[in-house]
């Protein structure tokens, strides 16, 4: 363990970034890592109105090396599970998968601080995990019962967190919702940034146009990071958006252009994006350039549109967690044996997990009337007729 | 955007039936416009609360398209008044995306016709997400401006929009009459933790109306929910909010003269409805009229004759209800058709004589009816036309 403080150290003031605060994991396993850091390079980045953009190499510990994986395992692991929920019909309605897009929330997150805040759209699962919400918080929410973050009256889109706003079901409508979380940091003056996540769908919505106009004109501190993963449902970037240079579209906004399958790579735009904003120059674009292996929801098998090719092509070469996995396994900053014991830990987690989310029951019916209002004035709320009243609950806690 | 509100003749009528009729127990009382009332709201609640702001289009330096802003962003700066580009969608959502964070937004729409460019956030953002997130992420916005129909500003900027919102749960719909209602209800909407839609009336905006020192006080609050008898009768209630308020009060003030003593009831809230004052009184007055400026079909009168026929309130008519409302049309430019689509007092009062004579009594100047007649418009007597 002793070996360890020192990159452990680096980790948390390397950053010029203060309160830097990464998802803690057990690290005790790294004293087997042979090598206490290692210097990668990144693929360039495309810059947009910006003179300077994030740093090109950045130096990873292994302990951050350990954290990382093991945040995109879990991930990847997550939406296995859920995709499994699904098909045994324990997931109802839509059901919306990240795996190959892990690289972007993992390393963003590996960046952020306690103070900054996420919204997202509705393929949120991995998000809301990352934000602090566990594995079982997440999967029972998609089963629907009580030990769901949102008690199983969210779904699968409607997951929230600590500094994190969902989780939002309509394509675009977070654009503004996280300009104006944006609006009340720097209301605030608490110095946090409001990272907006949206797709390349959402990239065409009139709204995000809107605020971005707004989050210019007020110099906002609102990262707008554009997940371009080829597809908004089946129609590919190129069928939808007459310019697909997404980092750019911001216009007056400046923008970067990152490789969204490298994990370092998004962690060290997301630092710069933080340090960006934190200076008073007001919003940023960061497209992510992604993929996604699955349909755009579970009733989407996603061959129609694509070949079964393209998707094999992605996962051999780019793939996020693989690449990742080579890369720190060629430096030398972890063992394959220490790999093996997170995707084990990883494994047996998320199986838990699942196994609960099963299990537990749907919260009481009288929920149902649970949370409508913060102050509920209606005497009574009506059911389905006259005969059938119901009361309101409070069931979260009022303060 | 022209100011068009404050006929001098509007003005004096609504003095005059507010001299006559309010039961308001103000002793002192000081005329106070509706502007200056909501004004009064605004200030005194941003003064209280550091997290209240206010945005909107020209809501800042023009000093708010109606005034209704006037002087605050003088007094609270930029940082708290707030005007945005014309982009509702976008600030509707920065509104409510500030509200999970915490503040306490207080957004205007120059009037609500606009607000259906955002009303995706009204609804799916602001009023669904307390639910949605078990009780995790409040809400706390305010969406203000003037509603309904204003002068002759055709059909695209007069519409009411009460039915709309209070079709919806999770949100608070306020429509408040006079300049008592717009400064209560709007501190308490403001405080309230829920979000709120607040309907205003542009032509109501100029029309001062006495308040009590009572009301002047910056602590002065009115609760949601809860329906103001503005005048006190018998014979048949009268329901309404907002400018119909105005509308039902005047006919309830021709039909003193004839002997027909109407209760009025003024809303104040449309959701919650406060179901429980239109019921105590339609079990003395046995007769029911609702009066609304907003379209028939699934409107506010339907919804409280629905409540009716579903409660043992039912069984206290004497007569069926009847709805008076804005006619079922978009609202036409020509002076002449407008004043046809929108209700005025003869249209009260003629519905109120149609409802009681159902029963079998007649009144002064009102058709004997049968029971059972179906009452047809052109077979009433044609009303004096007073304005």
């Amino acid at each position: 363990m002793s070996k360890l403080l020192p990159s452990a150290a680096k980790f948390l003031t390397s950053s010029t970034i203060p309160k830097a605060a990464a998802p803690v994991v057990s690290s005790s396993s790294s004293k087997f890592s042979t090598k206490s850091e290692a210097t990668f390079e990144i693929k360039p980045y495309k810059l947009h109105k910006l003179e300077q953009g994030p740093a090109t190499s950045a130096t990873l510990s292994s302990e951050d090396a350990l954290k990382m994986y093991e945040k995109l395992a879990m991930l990847r692991r997550i939406e296995t599970a859920s995709g499994n929920l699904y098909k045994e019909k324990i997931i109802r309605g839509f059901c919306h998968l990240y795996s190959g897009q892990e690289a972007v929330a993992v390393g963003m997150r590996a960046a952020m601080r306690d103070v900054d805040s996420v919204i997202t759209a509705y393929r949120c699962h991995g998000w809301t995990h990352l934000m602090g919400v566990s594995v079982l918080g997440v999967l029972s929410e998609l089963t629907g019962r009580r030990t769901g973050c949102s008690r199983g009256k969210g779904g699968s889109m409607h997951l929230y967190g600590k500094n994190f706003y969902g989780g939002n079901g309509i394509v675009g409508a977070q654009a503004p919702l996280g300009a104006g979380i944006a609006l009340a940091h720097k209301y605030r003056a608490d110095g946090g940034v409001c990272f907006t996540l949206y797709g390349d769908g959402a990239a065409n919505q009139g709204q995000l146009f809107e605020a971005y106009n707004m989050a210019k004109l007020w110099d906002l501190p609102c990262v707008f990071v554009c997940e371009n993963n080829g597809y908004g449902m089946g129609t590919s970037v190129d069928r939808s958006s007459a310019s697909t240079d997404y980092y750019s579209r911001g216009d007056y906004v400046p923008g970067i252009w990152v490789d969204g399958m490298d994990v370092i790579a998004t962690r060290e735009a997301t630092r710069y994006a933080i340090d960006y904003c934190n200076s008073g120059k007001g919003p940023l674009v960061m497209e992510m350039e992604t993929y996604r292996y699955s349909g755009h929801s579970m009733s989407d098998p996603g061959t129609s549109y694509r070949t079964r090719d393209e998707v094999q092509e992605v996962r051999q070469t780019r793939d996020p967690i693989t690449s990742f996995k080579e890369k720190i396994l060629s430096r030398e900053l972890v063992t394959p044996d220490q790999l093996k014991e997170i995707d084990a830990q990883v494994r047996k987690e998320v199986d838990e997990a699942t196994k609960q989310a099963k299990t537990e029951p749907e919260v009481g019916v009288e929920e149902l009337t649970g949370d409508i209002y913060r102050n509920n004035l209606e005497t009574l709320i009506r059911g389905l007729h006259p005969a059938a009243p119901l009361q309101h609950y409070e069931v979260a806690p009022r303060n | 955007m022209a100011l068009k509100s404050t006929p001098v003749l509007f003005g004096l009528l609504t003095r005059l039936s507010r001299r006559t009729f309010s039961t308001s127990k103000a002793l002192a009382s000081k005329p106070v416009t509706v502007r200056d009332a909501l004004n009064q709201a605004l200030d005194e609640e941003m003064a209280r609360d550091e997290t209240v702001f206010l945005l909107g289009e020209e809501v800042a330096q023009y000093d708010g398209a109606y005034k209704v802003s006037r002087g605050l962003w003088k007094k609270y700066g930029d940082k708290r008044v707030i005007d945005t580009p014309i982009t509702e969608a976008g600030f509707a959502g920065i509104a409510v995306g500030a509200a999970f964070a915490g503040l306490r937004p207080v957004c205007e729409f120059m009037t609500f016709n606009f607000s259906m460019q955002a009303i995706d956030h009204v609804i799916n953002s602001a009023a669904k997400t307390f639910y949605m997130s078990a009780g995790a992420v409040p809400v706390p916005v305010v969406f203000r401006g003037p509603n309904g129909a204003a002068a002759g500003v055709a059909a695209q900027h007069s519409q009411c929009f009460g039915a709309w919102y209070s079709h919806c749960p999770g949100l608070k719909v306020l429509m408040p009459y006079s300049s008592e209602d717009a400064k209560g209800l709007l501190k308490a909407a403001i405080r309230d933790p829920d979000p709120v839609v607040f309907l205003e009336d542009e032509i109501l905006y100029g029309v001062p109306f006495a308040m009590s020192d009572e009301a002047l006080a910056d602590d002065f609050v009115l609760p949601i929910g809860k329906a103001k008898v503005e005048r006190a009768g018998q014979h048949v209630t009268l329901v309404c909010a907002g400018k119909a308020t105005d509308t039902a009060l005047q006919a309830a003030n021709q039909l003193a003269g004839e002997g027909i003593e109407c209760e009025v009831i003024n809303l104040r809230s449309l959701r919650p409805l406060d179901f429980d004052t239109i019921a105590q009184s339609v079990a003395k007055t046995h007769h029911l009229v609702t009066v609304e400026q907003g379209w028939p079909q699934s409107g506010i009168g339907a919804e409280i004759c629905a409540r009716v026929m579903e409660s043992p309130a039912f069984f206290e008519l004497d007569a069926p209800a009847w709805r008076v409302s804005g006619a079922d049309v978009p609202m036409p430019y020509a002076r002449s058709l407008e004043t046809l689509a929108l209700p005025r007092p003869p249209d009260v009062a003629a519905a109120v004589r149609a409802v009681l004579a159902n029963r079998g009594e007649c009144f002064m100047h009102t058709p004997c009816l049968g029971e059972g007649t179906v009452v047809m418009w052109d077979s009433l007597p044609e009303w004096e036309h007073t304005h």
